[in-house]
C-alpha cells in the first residue's frame, strides 16, 4: 500500500513534471512574479490533516498560477517510512514528534522542524450521551463498552498516559487500530464513550458530542512540518509552510479542532 | 402384485403417453430408440418423475393417482432398479452397496449384511464383498447391482439398459444369468432396452415405443412376425429359437435342428436375421445345409421388401424383395422351402 | 486395454513461464518475510505471553468458524446445486456477496445486524441481556462472515459435479432425501468438503478487517494473530514479522497435516 502510493506519487510527479514545463512556456504572461512559485508541489501529511490541508493547498494554487499542490495522506509512521525510503516529497506534516524525528535523524529536513498546530483528546460518546459520560472515571465502569486506541498507535499511547496522570484504570472492550476505527464505534452507538482527538470529534458531526477532560492537557499532541532537504520544489514547499503558520492557515486549523500555538 | 400402468408426461416438445400391464413373474420388455421416452417412463414407474396424469398400479396398492392427488414418493415404493451404468455407491463396500437398501428399510447392520452377502453369493460374485465399486468390472459391478436390486425382495424390478454398458462377451453371459434370475424372480419386471436380443432373450412380452406411444405390443416372436412400423420389422425382425446345442448342431425344442458355425453346447438360443433366409419353391440344390419345409402364413409389405411368416418345423420370418415375391408367385397357404447358410445363424447362450 | 498413450515429458513453454512468475510472485514475498526476520530476537519475541493467547485465539476462532461454515454451509450448497426453487441465482450473488465486500464494510454490516443498535443485536441485548460485539463469539461471527462463501461456493462445486443419478439410485433404495444426503451425497463430496473447509479454515485464520471492526481487539478474547500483527507492525516492524512467521508456520504445518490425513483415506 505504501509502495502504491509512492509510486502513484512519482507517476504524478512526472506527469506534473513534463506538463509544467510545457504550460511555463506557453502562458509565461509578463503581469506574473517572475520568481513566485509553480511547478509541482508534494505534500506528505498525517491523515487527521485530510480536512485542513487541501482547502490551503487551493489557496496557494489560486495566489500562484502554474502550481499544482499534491497531498499524500496517510499515518505519519508510514509517511516517515515513504520520506527515509526515498519518496520525492517537499513538505512533511507529522502528527507526532517522534515520527518527524525519524526524518530529522536521517538527515532529510531542512532546518528546524515548527510545531504549527497541537490537537488534544477528548471524549467521544453518542449523541445524546446514552450512558451518561461526564468524565474519565467513567471509563472504568465495568458496564460500559469502552474503546480505547491500541498503545502502538499514537491516539492509544496519548491515551495511557492521559489516563495515568489521572489514575483511572480503564475497562476497556477493544482496543482499535486507529482513532477512525474508535470513532465509528461510537458513531455507530456499538460502545458508550471513547477516548479520541477532539478533531476527529469535531469532523464526526452531529452523530457525536466530545466532552472535554482536563487530564487532556497531560498529552498534548505537537503537529510539527518541515521542508525536506531533497525538496524538489523547495520554493513552493517554503510558501506552503509559511501559510500553514499564517494567520489564515492557523485560523482553518482552528475551526477543524486543532489547537494552534 | 401385478403391475398396471397408465401415464402421460409432457417432456418438453415430446408428451410421452403409454400404457402397460405386467402380471406377477412376468417380464416386460420396452423397446424403442433413443429419446422415445423409454427412461421417462422408467423414471415414474420408480416415483423419480411424478407422471402429468395418469395411475400407477402395483397390486393393491396405488403409487400414483394424478386425479386423486396420490403420489408415492420413490423411496416408498417397495422396487428394485437396475441403471444402465450400475450407480454402486463408489464410497461403500460391495456388501454394503448390496445392504444399502435393506438398511434403509430399518434392517439392523449384520443382518443386512448377512443378506447381502447370501446374494453376492447368487449372482456369483461371493468373493468380491469387501471391495470397493471402482474395482469391480463392468460384468461383476451389474451383478452386483442386480444383486442390490433384488435382495428387498420388491414387487416390481425395473431394468434400465442393464446390459448396454458391458462388451459383447460378457453381456452374453450376464444376460444368461439375468434370465436365470428373472425367471425366479415372482413379481412383475420391466426391462427398457434399444437392443432386439436383450428383448426377445429377456422377455415375456415385447412393448414397442416410438416418439412417446406405443406403436406395438406383443409376444416376441408375435411382434417379430408382424411388425406394425419400418421401425419394428428393421429392430425385431429377429426369429429367436430355443435349443440345445451339440457341436455343431442344435435341437430345436420345438422340433428340427439347425446347423451352426461354432461349436456349443446346452441350452442355447438360435437367432436367425430374416433377410438370411432365403425362399424357394421347390427344394434347393446344393451347399445350404439348413434346409427346411414350410406353409407361408402371412406376408406384410414394408419398405421395398415384404416379411414373410413361415410356419414348419422350424418358424421362421423371411424378407424377401416385392420382385422375388411376385416372381415366386407367393401366396398365404403356399408352400415352399427354407433355407440358411450356417455362418448366417448366430448362437447364444441361454 | 487400448493403446497406451505416452505423455510428452515437460511442461510447454507457454504454460512454463506464466507457471513459474506465479509462483516466484506467491513465494518471493513470504521469502522477503523469512529473510528480514530477526532471528535473533526471535525467542523473546515468542515468549511474550500475548503471542501464544492471540495464536490460539487464532486457531481456536478459526476452527469454530469453520465448523459453523460447516454446519450452515453445507446445507446451503445443497439447496443452492439441488433444490429447483425459484430465485436461486440470486440466493447465490447474495451469498458470494461476502466475497467482494471490503472485509471492514463486513464489519461495519455486522453492527447493524447484530450491535447493540443492530436489528437483531438490540433485541439481544434487551431481552436476553446478550450483548456480541467485542466477544470471542463476535471474532467467530466475524470470520464466519468472511470465510462462509469459500466453502459455499466449493461444496457447490462438487455438488454440481457429483453424479445426481446416485441420489435416485438411493431413493430407489428406500433412502429418503435426507438419509440419501447422509450416506450418499456428503461422502461422494467429502473431497469437496474437505478442501471447502480449508480454504475456510484459512480464509478465517487470516480475517482482519471484519474481525477488528466488528469484535474488537482486546488481548485474550478478541485479539487474534492478524490484529497482533497489524498492532505490533505500528511500532516494532521486527516483532511484526516474527509473529507473521508464526501464524505462516502454524497454517501451513496444519493444512500439511490435514492433507496427509484426508488424502490418504480418499474415497476412489
Amino acid at each position: 500500500m505504501s509502495r502504491c502510493a509512492v509510486l502513484g506519487t512519482a507517476l504524478v510527479l512526472l506527469l506534473a513534471g513534463c506538463g509544467g514545463s510545457a504550460d511555463g512556456d506557453a502562458a509565461a504572461t509578463p503581469s506574473d512574479d517572475p520568481a513566485g512559485p509553480s511547478g509541482t508541489l508534494t505534500v506528505f501529511a498525517a491523515a487527521s490533516l485530510t480536512d485542513v490541508f487541501p482547502d490551503l493547498g487551493e489557496r496557494l494554487e489560486a495566489d500562484h498560477p502554474g502550481l499544482d499542490v499534491q497531498f499524500n495522506f496517510a499515518g505519519s509512521s508510514a509517511l516517515a517510512t515513504q520520506i527515509t525510503q526515498g519518496a520525492p516529497a517537499d513538505v512533511f506534516a507529522s502528527a507526532n514528534g517522534s515520527q518527524m524525528a525519524v526524518v530529522t535523524d536521517a538527515g532529510l529536513a531542512a532546518g528546524e522542524p515548527r510545531v504549527f498546530a497541537a490537537n488534544v483528546l477528548q471524549l467521544a460518546v453518542p449523541a445524546g450521551n446514552p450512558a451518561g459520560v461526564t468524565g474519565l472515571a467513567d471509563l472504568a465502569r465495568e458496564e460500559l463498552a469502552v474503546a480505547l486506541c491500541a498503545p502502538q498507535v499514537p491516539c492509544g499511547a496519548a491515551a495511557e498516559d492521559v489516563l495515568a496522570a489521572a489514575g483511572v484504570t480503564a475497562a476497556p472492550d477493544t482496543f482499535e487500530e486507529d482513532v477512525r476505527a474508535a470513532l465509528t464505534k461510537v458513531e455507530l452507538g456499538e460502545v458508550d464513550a471513547a477516548l479520541v482527538y477532539r478533531t476527529d470529534v469535531t469532523a464526526a458531526g452531529d452523530a457525536v458530542e466530545g466532552i472535554d477532560v482536563p487530564e487532556a492537557e497531560q498529552a498534548v499532541n505537537d503537529y510539527p512540518v518541515a521542508v525536506l532537504a531533497d525538496a524538489p520544489n523547495p520554493e513552493a514547499a517554503a510558501a506552503f509552510v509559511e501559510l500553514v503558520r499564517s494567520e489564515e492557515g492557523q485560523q482553518a486549523l482552528e475551526d477543524a479542532g486543532f489547537r494552534v500555538p | 402384485m401385478s403391475l398396471t400402468a397408465g401415464v402421460r408426461v409432457d417432456r418438453g416438445p415430446l408428451t410421452v403417453e403409454l400404457g402397460l400391464e405386467v402380471a406377477d413373474g412376468e417380464v416386460l420388455a420396452v423397446l424403442g430408440p433413443n429419446g422415445a421416452g423409454k427412461s421417462t417412463l422408467l423414471r415414474v414407474l420408480a416415483g423419480l418423475l411424478p407422471p402429468d396424469d395418469g395411475r400407477v398400479a402395483v397390486g393393491p396398492d396405488t403409487w400414483d393417482d394424478v386425479p386423486a392427488g396420490v403420489h408415492v414418493p420413490a423411496h416408498e415404493r417397495p422396487l428394485g432398479m437396475v441403471f444402465q451404468d450400475h450407480l454402486l455407491f463408489p464410497h461403500l463396500s460391495v456388501t454394503d452397496n448390496v445392504a444399502f437398501g435393506l438398511r434403509t428399510r430399518g434392517m439392523r447392520k449384520p443382518a443386512a449384511r448377512a443378506a447381502a452377502r447370501e446374494w453376492l453369493a447368487r449372482v456369483g460374485i461371493a468373493e468380491l464383498g469387501d471391495r470397493r465399486p471402482g474395482r469391480l468390472s463392468g460384468g461383476q459391478a451389474q451383478r452386483a447391482a442386480l444383486a442390490r436390486a433384488l435382495v428387498g425382495q420388491p414387487a416390481l424390478l425395473l431394468l434400465d439398459e442393464p446390459l448396454s454398458a458391458l462388451d459383447a462377451r460378457t453381456r452374453l453371459t450376464v444376460r444368461a444369468e439375468l434370465r436365470r434370475h428373472l425367471a425366479d424372480f415372482p413379481g412383475s419386471t420391466v426391462l427398457v432396452t434399444h437392443d432386439p436380443v436383450d428383448a426377445m432373450a429377456l422377455a415375456d412380452r415385447v412393448v414397442v415405443v416410438e416418439e412417446g406411444r406405443v406403436v406395438q405390443a406383443g409376444t416376441p416372436a408375435d411382434v417379430s412376425r408382424h411388425p406394425r412400423t419400418d421401425y419394428v420389422a428393421r429392430l425385431v425382425g429377429l426369429a429367436l429359437l430355443p435349443g440345445v446345442g451339440e457341436g455343431t448342431t442344435v435341437h430345436l425344442d420345438g422340433g428340427g435342428r439347425v446347423a451352426v458355425a461354432e461349436e456349443t453346447a446346452g441350452p442355447v438360443f438360435v437367432a436367425v436375421r430374416p433377410e438370411s433366409v432365403a425362399l424357394w419353391t421347390s427344394r434347393p440344390e446344393g451347399s445350404p445345409r439348413n434346409v427346411w419345409p414350410a406353409r407361408l402364413v402371412s406376408a406384410t409389405p414394408h419398405g421395398s421388401t415384404v416379411r414373410c411368416e413361415l410356419d414348419g418345423e422350424v418358424p421362421l420370418v423371411a424378407d424377401v424383395t416385392a420382385t422375388a415375391f411376385a416372381e415366386l408367385g407367393l401366396a398365404p397357404g403356399t408352400p415352399v422351402w427354407a433355407s440358411v447358410k450356417a455362418s448366417d445363424v448366430a448362437v447364444y447362450a441361454r | 486395454m487400448g493403446t497406451v498413450r505416452r505423455r510428452e515429458p515437460g511442461v510447454p513453454l507457454p504454460l512454463l513461464v506464466p507457471a513459474v512468475l506465479a509462483v516466484a510472485f506467491l513465494v518471493l514475498p513470504l521469502a522477503g518475510l523469512v529473510v528480514r526476520a530477526p532471528w535473533g530476537e526471535l525467542g523473546s519475541q515468542l515468549t511474550g505471553p500475548a503471542v501464544g493467547q492471540a495464536l490460539r485465539l487464532s486457531l481456536v476462532s478459526a476452527t469454530a468458524a469453520t465448523g459453523l461454515s460447516l454446519v450452515l454451509g453445507v446445507p446451503l450448497a445443497w439447496v443452492l446445486a439441488r433444490s429447483r426453487a425459484r430465485g436461486r441465482s440470486v440466493l447465490r450473488a447474495l451469498v458470494t456477496v461476502p466475497l467482494v465486500l471490503p472485509p471492514v464494510v463486513g464489519g461495519v454490516a455486522l453492527f447493524l445486524v447484530l450491535g447493540r443498535q443492530g436489528i437483531v443485536g438490540r433485541w439481544l441485548d434487551q431481552a436476553l441481556d446478550v450483548t456480541i460485539p467485542f466477544t470471542t463469539t463476535a471474532v467467530v461471527i466475524a470470520e464466519t462472515f468472511v470465510a462462509m462463501p469459500f466453502l459455499v461456493i466449493s461444496v457447490e462445486g462438487a455438488l454440481r459435479a457429483a453424479d445426481a443419478r446416485f441420489e435416485d439410485a438411493a431413493a430407489t433404495l428406500g433412502a429418503d432425501r435426507w438419509t440419501t444426503f447422509r450416506r450418499v451425497t456428503l461422502p461422494l463430496v467429502a473431497p469437496g468438503i474437505a478442501a471447502g473447509a480449508v480454504l475456510c479454515w484459512a480464509r478465517a485464520l487470516g480475517e482482519f478487517g471484519a474481525t477488528i471492526t466488528f469484535a474488537g481487539n482486546f488481548p485474550g478474547t478478541t485479539q487474534t494473530m492478524p490484529l497482533a500483527v497489524y498492532l505490533a507492525l505500528q511500532q516494532d516492524p521486527d516483532a511484526a514479522i516474527v509473529l507473521s512467521l508464526v501464524l505462516l508456520v502454524v497454517s501451513v504445518a496444519t493444512l500439511l497435516l490435514l492433507r496427509d490425513r484426508w488424502l490418504t483415506r480418499a474415497v476412489r
